[in-house]
């Protein structure tokens, strides 16, 4: 593999743990909820994920378990935020507080433990191919499953009946409520889907990005995740772009760092993406499209049926 | 099936009761974990919450755990009463320190009585200059300011980093990523002999006073009660919602780079990679546990500081990873959060309607 096809593919790795917990918020989102723990959802997916399959021997098992993990972590998110009706952005930053210490404190047994790393799913021929072997095939299930789940969420979004309600909701819970849709639930569904999500991205990262369990080894990618979120102005093809994009300043400024590529230090490099998503924030709210990239309506916005 | 039923007014008794039993479930709560990690509960609870505060260190250590996160926490709350959510309080902190703390390196080879108000102001400076940008765009564009101020603190804490592994490191440092230490003018006098009490204690009790006479006393302090409340009938009366927006996330972000000043200037001693330990994130835990009250949030502060605290005592006495901290301060938030529906509302089970079958259709 020639040395810019190896930096493609860690772009590629680097990016998957991105679009799996930002495709997830962005379902939150798009319902109408903010929920500002996916640093906490991921960190909980992770050691679960890595925990489960050091202990069963099975990394399918684990990424199941991790899955749930980050679900399970939305519910507390979900019971106290959409049934009690508490504050999302307090509740968020506890969710976030709180897995980051429950991880370190589940995962202090596992530090330094190695686990082989996710089998590459090797098809003879393709992966052999120059370039684009390598970039496109070889890589583990959870990369694919990643474009394969933000695909989903574009096609469910805009295409199906289901996903139209859900955006009704997140617009104008009133008015959806209105007409019957059960908002609170439909709520819980997207949460738990973001949780869901969010732990894949935990998962990815502790048993394929470096398959071993590193106290907060998320490293603040779950902030990042809601960033692109915001950057993608909520749309999930955007979402997969922004990723890539995310991911490829990742690798960049490590390589930038290595090589002593740039005349400025790499924090320079590491801040773009919090910058441009600053950026993109400004732009969708002053320019003629404003209104057409806005945050969901409701966004944030308890819902409590009043009758 | 779990039913909300709102209440006509507010349950003041609810609103201080609430904490209490916030607290009561999570030490409930924390027993019942360390028995499961295998520890002895009782033991477990005793170096978490009693041990830290039998020695006067002990207790010297809580004030200087606690200062930083009451002063932030009273910044944010009257932007959070007014409904301006400043969440970068973090990156404010980073701001004030590298501001105030510049000001420090930059006369590190001179006395003077007149170093550290110019420290404290700079701080002040700093902090307010990166609550500024939020603000602003707020104000002018309506760009959300919870997003903008998170980003920030990342963009904070990297600039910290970028400037402490280059132009602020010190040159006899033998290439640690630390400052020179600061001089004697520009460290901040203790209060208590043989403790690291200083005399930021003090400011932030001050500040408190402050804040608690502008809020319940002044007009100042109805018009954020109102603008957060009812911003029709604020908008109504003329209060200017773009002001408030610059006051609140100023004043927050003020106090935050007051705190991050006197972290460098305190404890500390010298600008390092990490100055906090996430005091700024925490600080909204406190603030909400304070119930938004500058009263409220100074006991708020000392008790969440003694999770702190406990967390380090309970890591040297029972070998328990420090993370508990953080999983007993997720906890106690995550249980005033829901405990706190007892104050708007009035749970009732069973439905409305005579069978819950019917009700569900």
């Amino acid at each position: 593999m020639d040395p810019v096809t190896a930096l493609l593919v860690t772009v590629v790795t680097a990016a998957t743990p991105l679009l799996f917990a930002a495709v997830g918020e962005l379902v939150v989102e798009r319902s109408g909820v903010l929920n500002l723990g996916v640093e906490g959802m991921m960190l909980a997916g992770a050691v679960t994920g890595f925990a489960v399959t050091l202990t069963t021997g099975s990394g399918t098992i684990g990424i199941i378990a991790a899955a749930f993990a980050g679900a399970a972590m939305a519910l507390v998110f979900g019971f106290l935020t959409l049934t009690l009706l508490a504050n999302q952005v307090a509740t968020g930053l506890a969710l976030t507080i709180f897995g980051v210490g429950l991880s370190a404190l589940v995962g202090s047994g596992f530090v330094g433990t190695p686990l082989p790393r996710l089998p590459r799913l090797d098809l003879p021929g393709l992966t052999d191919l120059p370039v684009v072997g390598p970039l496109l095939f070889g890589h583990d299930v959870l990369v694919y499953m990643a474009v394969l789940l933000t695909l989903a969420v574009a096609w469910f979004l805009a295409r199906s009946r289901a996903g139209m309600i859900l955006r009704a909701v997140g617009e104008n819970h009133e008015a959806a409520h209105g007409l019957g849709y059960p908002v609170i639930r439909i709520r819980y569904f997207a949460v738990l889907f973001g949780g869901l999500s969010a732990g894949l991205g935990g998962a990815f990262l502790s048993l394929a990005y470096t398959p071993m369990w590193i106290e907060q080894m998320t490293a603040g990618r779950g902030w990042i995740a809601l960033a692109l979120v915001v950057f993608a102005a909520w749309r999930p093809l955007r979402v997969l772009v922004g990723a890539y994009l995310f991911g490829g300043v990742t690798i960049l400024q490590l390589h930038a760092q290595g090589m002593g590529l740039f005349a400025v230090p790499s924090q320079v490099l590491s801040m773009l993406p919090y910058l441009a998503t600053i950026v993109v924030l400004v732009v969708i709210s002053v320019g003629p499209w404003k209104g057409r990239l806005q945050a969901p309506a409701c966004l944030g916005r308890p819902f409590h049926p009043t009758h | 099936m779990l039913r909300l039923e709102p209440r006509a007014a507010i349950s003041r008794k609810m609103r201080w009761l609430t904490p209490l039993l916030a607290v009561a479930l999570t030490v409930l709560t924390g027993a019942v974990l360390f028995a499961a990690m295998g520890y002895d509960p009782i033991q477990s609870l005793r170096a978490f919450f009693v041990d830290p505060l039998t020695s006067r260190y002990g207790l010297a250590e809580l004030g200087v755990k606690a200062t930083p996160l009451i002063l932030i926490a009273t910044g944010l709350a009257v932007g959070f009463r007014a409904g301006v959510w400043n969440i970068g309080a973090e990156g404010q902190l980073t701001l004030g320190a590298l501001a105030g703390g510049s000001v420090a390196l930059l006369f590190w080879d001179q006395e003077g009585w007149w170093i550290l108000p110019l420290m404290g102001i700079a701080g002040v400076i700093g902090g307010m200059a990166w609550a500024a940008i939020p603000a602003f765009l707020k104000a002018r564009f309506d760009v959300n300011e919870i997003l903008v101020s998170l980003m920030l603190t990342y963009v904070g804490l990297l600039l910290l980093s970028a400037l402490i592994y280059g132009p602020l490191k010190s040159p006899e440092g033998f290439g640690f990523p630390e400052s020179r230490m600061f001089s004697e003018s520009a460290v901040l006098p203790g209060l208590l002999e043989g403790t690291r009490l200083h005399l930021g204690a003090a400011i932030t009790a001050l500040v408190v006073l402050v804040v608690w006479f502008l809020m319940t006393r002044t007009l100042f302090g109805f018009q954020v009660t109102v603008i957060g409340q009812a911003p029709a009938a604020a908008r109504f009366a003329g209060f200017s919602q773009k002001a408030m927006i610059w006051t609140s996330l100023l004043l927050g972000g003020g106090l935050a780079g007051l705190a991050g000043l006197f972290e460098v200037a305190g404890p500390i001693g010298q600008i390092v990679p990490t100055i906090s330990p996430g005091y700024g994130f925490t600080a909204i835990i406190v603030a909400f546990l304070g119930r938004l009250h500058p009263f409220g949030i100074v006991l708020a502060g000392l008790l969440v500081a003694l999770s702190y605290l406990g967390g380090e005592n309970a890591q040297i006495t029972v070998g328990m990873p420090q993370a508990v901290t953080g999983v007993f301060q997720g906890m106690l938030l995550f249980f005033l959060l829901a405990a706190d529906v007892l104050v708007r509302y009035r749970l009732r089970f069973g439905s409305p309607a005579s069978s819950p079958r019917a009700a569900r259709s």
